[in-house]
């Protein structure tokens, strides 16, 4: 089946499987490995992007759902060289080790912010989390980071 | 030095600016031109002959390229996937390692076992073609309990009781003699739960075939490369080692479950040249959970001898370790050498008797994860010294520091081999109740019970043995390699630096701390170091990443390599100073020499090296490329002392940790920022093993917690803030003074927690993880 998929701001048309998920799409399709896969469960979050604003996991995600969507990577969060808050507190506040869940925890982190109605307490931003696996940080770095992006957002 | 980026400054990393934009490229991201896919055939069964397989209906599925079995290996003159370190039994016999084809041929021995593997032109014709292979099993009894498989049916034709070998350490008469003199004895019997590592990312292997040249290039998550090329090329027999390049690109984390040799990447390097395509293997999470090498499985009976007063006299030790269907990679020695080595703990206990009977059971290997024995045996020591402490009616505390080796006492020698070289147990201890603010515990007991709860504190101070580790020594224990690091520092021409180093980084942070230690040295910009890693044809013969080695044997081997530069860097120097080389100096990245009042800068010594007019070229080489292998004199033995506090609500089981305290030395400190981190994930491991992680297999030998829906990985919500801090007693026989930060977190905290939770319930044990089902029934029991 064909597709349309707005990714980072560009326009694709794609021919993909009925059966194709959008996180496949995305990688191999159309080159975009910042999203990574993680598990077959739905669990981990390492596949995280935005889907019309909001995050998804796209690895649960048909790529035939997403036709006519505004997709946003985590290779299209930054502004040319300006990095999103995110990425910048992320680096800062050492959220970070083998870096393979942090695509996933930044697109997720920064929907967790955008949505709130008020300004996250650090137990909110663990509960905010909990669709997103790291095994390196023990998280610890990871909400001091999401509570300083927020500051900046 | 430069203060912002020199040793000790907690340095941002350089290795984030590809992982926050996506960059990153991990092996699964990396794709090649005519690149094919494959899917392996696993084992529904715990134990089964294998009467046949037919492969033709997945041949016949479109898109499938090739189905391979066990056999067509074995014809190609494929080995075992070797354990690579000897144990031998208290009689003096080497273990028993059964036969361990990548590929299964005549018998299946857990469920997940590769039995056949299908290449296609996609993931999808491949995952269907492996679902069209047909197997008959004949159904075997199988082994999974830890404890009763020496008396349970026997696996492996050459392994009788189901036993590996039988192994001892320590002096069996003094410590029947201390428990003889002994006022009290403890007795305390514990099980160490298996654990699932879960790297975030899956294991995966892109292996190629060049027919031009006879070379083969395999991209996998290897923690290290140099191991799985040398295993590939001597034991397994894929490729002359010369022909075979093994690069680790970024690596998604590894807690140890990707130093091993697995089949899958075995299978995809060999089939590459037999399908004359690469081939990519990525697992799904189902696999990782089925095929990974899990990590602890022990089952322990420890009695601890005591004197009246708490003197610690004597301690004996038994467990069975489970092992798994076979011996993966360096599984051997990790419930003995890295293991019984460690039962002293920070204390002088005189007389220490350990014995390990390690078993096959029909489950996954087990191998080395985050800590590899030491966790095991920080366990052992710690809940059996909090459990003496209770029963003799003393402060814990107290009972730890009476037995505390004293600082004034290194080079101490323990009862069981190692020898500590420097340590100051009661400094950690005090800084930790500092923070913990221990004073303040009675009353927050008193208001945890007037809200109905429970709470508890508990403490544990580890030591381990990391630095892994003088060559000769591991040798003559078993060892089949060497544990030094390589490390090759190459100036350019303009003064930047390559450091090739054959440490890997799959999250450490090497390309800063590395690059701090050389711009410091050097007295160069940090930002004109580049570290290279994790390719064995661009760097030395490396023995990789584990074992807390990287900083105290890479960094040393690098410390090395940075000698022989400034060594000859002042020889050039000399020449243009017109002097000679023991008058130069060289500090803050000038060489000077007090003739002249023109220092040179290290940058003019290296243009002058390549464009050699200034020396005699029969003197001395052109150029400034100096390697080194460091191999280290001793074991490195990080210590440090943790306090957890927990608060039980009894009407639910639940148990969350209200504070959780770590105070380590890990000797000198190149980047504190990357070393806190390290403790914190560590720490969140140890938490997890103790509540919240198991790998349950049914009687059956299926895994019954086999995905992310079963087993039940750390979330932000399950852990609290963590509060780290540092004492210091820089190590005394590396150059660097370093230890080594990996694994402490998660050796010394499932203690930690589990005795804050005994002492909130007032039993003697909970068996880990302690979930709230497993905590509300021990209450109920006591009800």
């Amino acid at each position: 089946m064909k597709v349309d998929l707005t990714v980072n701001g560009s326009q694709h048309a794609v021919d993909v499987a009925d059966n194709a998920l959008l996180s496949d799409v995305l990688r191999e399709t159309l080159g975009l490995t910042g999203t990574h896969v993680g598990c077959d469960t739905s669990q981990c979050g390492a596949c995280t992007v935005h889907l019309n604003g909001s995050s998804v996991k796209a690895c649960t995600v048909l790529a035939g759902q997403a036709d006519g969507g505004d997709i946003t990577t985590i290779e299209g969060i930054a502004n040319g060289d300006d990095l999103h808050p995110m990425q910048v507190a992320f680096r800062a506040n050492h959220a970070l080790q083998c870096g393979f869940c942090t695509p996933g925890m930044i697109m997720s982190a920064i929907d967790l912010v955008q949505s709130a109605d008020e300004p996250l307490g650090a137990d909110e931003v663990r509960e905010g989390l909990e669709g997103n696996f790291c095994r390196c940080t023990g998280y610890h770095n990871i909400v001091k980071a999401v509570l300083d992006a927020q500051a900046n957002m | 030095m430069d203060a912002e980026t020199g040793i000790g400054a907690s340095v941002l990393r350089k290795e984030d600016a590809r992982f926050i934009t996506g960059k990153g490229q991990y092996t699964d991201d990396i794709s090649v031109f005519g690149q094919t896919h494959c899917v392996f055939v696993r084992s529904p069964h715990a134990r089964a002959k294998i009467n046949s397989i037919n492969t033709d209906p997945a041949m016949a599925v479109d898109g499938v390229i090739r189905v391979f079995t066990g056999d067509e290996l074995v014809e190609d003159g494929i080995g075992d996937l070797p354990c690579g370190w000897v144990v031998n039994s208290k009689d003096g016999s080497p273990m028993v390692s059964p036969p361990h084809p990548p590929i299964a041929t005549t018998v299946v021995n857990y469920v997940g076992e590769p039995y056949a593997f299908v290449v296609a032109e996609t993931l999808q014709a491949a995952r269907d073609g492996a679902e069209a292979v047909e197997a008959d099993f004949d159904i075997l009894e199988a082994v999974v309990d830890t404890a009763t498989a020496s008396s349970s049916t026997q696996i492996h034709e050459n392994a009788p009781n189901n036993q590996a070998y039988d192994w001892e350490l320590g002096d069996k008469e003094a410590t029947d003699a201390a428990f003889e003199n002994a006022d009290h004895v403890t007795e305390l019997d514990i099980t160490n739960n298996r654990l699932i590592p879960n790297a975030i990312e899956p294991r995966a292997a892109l292996g190629s075939y060049d027919a031009a040249s006879s070379t083969y290039t395999l991209y996998t998550t290897s923690q290290n490369p140099h191991v799985e090329r040398v295993v590939l090329a001597l034991f397994v027999n894929v490729a002359p080692e010369a022909n075979l390049r093994v690069i680790s690109p970024d690596v998604g984390g590894g807690f140890g479950s990707k130093i091993f040799v697995y089949a899958e990447e075995t299978a995809v390097i060999w089939a590459s040249a037999k399908v004359g395509r690469p081939i990519k293997w990525r697992a799904d999470r189902s696999e990782s959970f089925l095929a990974d090498a899990h990590g602890r499985d022990h089952v322990t009976k420890a009695q601890l001898a005591l004197s009246s007063d708490g003197e610690m006299l004597g301690l004996r030790v038994k467990t069975i370790a489970n092992m798994g269907a076979y011996l993966s990679t360096f599984s051997s020695s990790v419930p003995t050498y890295l293991y019984g080595t460690l039962m002293a703990g920070q204390y002088k206990t005189p007389a220490i008797y350990v014995e390990t009977q390690a078993v096959f059971t029909n489950t996954s290997p087990v191998d080395a994860y985050r800590g590899a024995g030491r966790p095991e045996a920080t366990y052992v020591v710690e809940r059996i010294v909090e459990t003496a402490a209770r029963e003799l009616n003393m402060d814990p505390v107290e009972l730890r520091r009476k037995n505390f080796i004293p600082p004034d006492a290194f080079p101490y020698q323990t009862p069981v081999a190692l020898e500590y070289d420097t340590g100051n147990y009661a400094a950690s201890m005090s800084k930790a109740l500092e923070l913990a603010d221990s004073d303040g515990y009675a009353a927050r007991k008193a208001a945890s019970e007037a809200n109905g709860k429970l709470r508890g504190i508990g403490y544990s101070c580890y030591i381990e043995a990391c630095g892994i580790a003088p060559s000769q020594l591991v040798i003559s224990l078993g060892a089949g390699v060497g544990l030094f690091e390589s490390a090759e520092v190459r100036v350019d021409v303009s003064g930047s630096v390559s450091v090739m180093t054959g440490s890997h980084s799959h999250g450490q942070g090497h390309e800063t701390t590395f690059a701090q230690l050389v711009s410091d040295r050097l007295g160069i910009p940090f930002d004109s170091v580049n570290v290279i890693h994790g390719d064995t044809g661009r760097s030395d013969y490396g023995l990789g990443t584990y074992g807390s080695r990287s900083i105290a044997v890479g960094g040393s081997a690098i410390d090395k390599a940075l000698d022989k530069i400034i060594a000859k860097g002042k020889k050039i120097a000399a020449h243009m100073f017109e002097t000679t080389e023991d008058k130069v100096n060289f500090a803050e990245g000038q060489f000077s020499y007090e003739g002249s009042n023109e220092p040179k800068p290290f940058a003019e010594i290296a243009g002058a090296a390549y464009i050699p007019a200034v020396y005699p070229l029969d003197e001395l080489e052109p150029g400034l490329s100096e390697k080194a292998f460091y191999d280290p004199k001793n074991f490195t033995y990080p210590a440090g002392s943790y306090v957890c506090e927990v608060e039980i609500d009894p009407s639910t089981g639940v148990t969350e940790i209200q504070k959780f305290v770590a105070v380590d030395d890990f000797g000198n400190v190149i980047n504190p920022m990357i070393v806190e981190g390290q403790v914190h994930g560590g720490l969140a491991q140890g938490i997890g093993q103790a509540l919240l992680e198991h790998g349950i297999y049914d009687a059956d030998g299926n895994l019954s917690t086999g995905s992310y829906m079963d087993y039940t990985m750390p979330r932000a919500a399950d852990l609290p803030d963590f509060e780290v801090d540092m004492t210091s007693t820089p190590c005394t026989h590396n150059p660097l003074g370093v230890k080594g930060c990996g694994e402490a977190g998660a050796i010394g905290s499932p203690a930690a927690v589990m005795n804050a939770i005994t002492d909130a319930l007032g039993v003697k044990d909970v068996p880990m993880p302690a979930t709230p089902h497993t905590v509300w029934e021990t209450i109920q029991q006591g009800a």
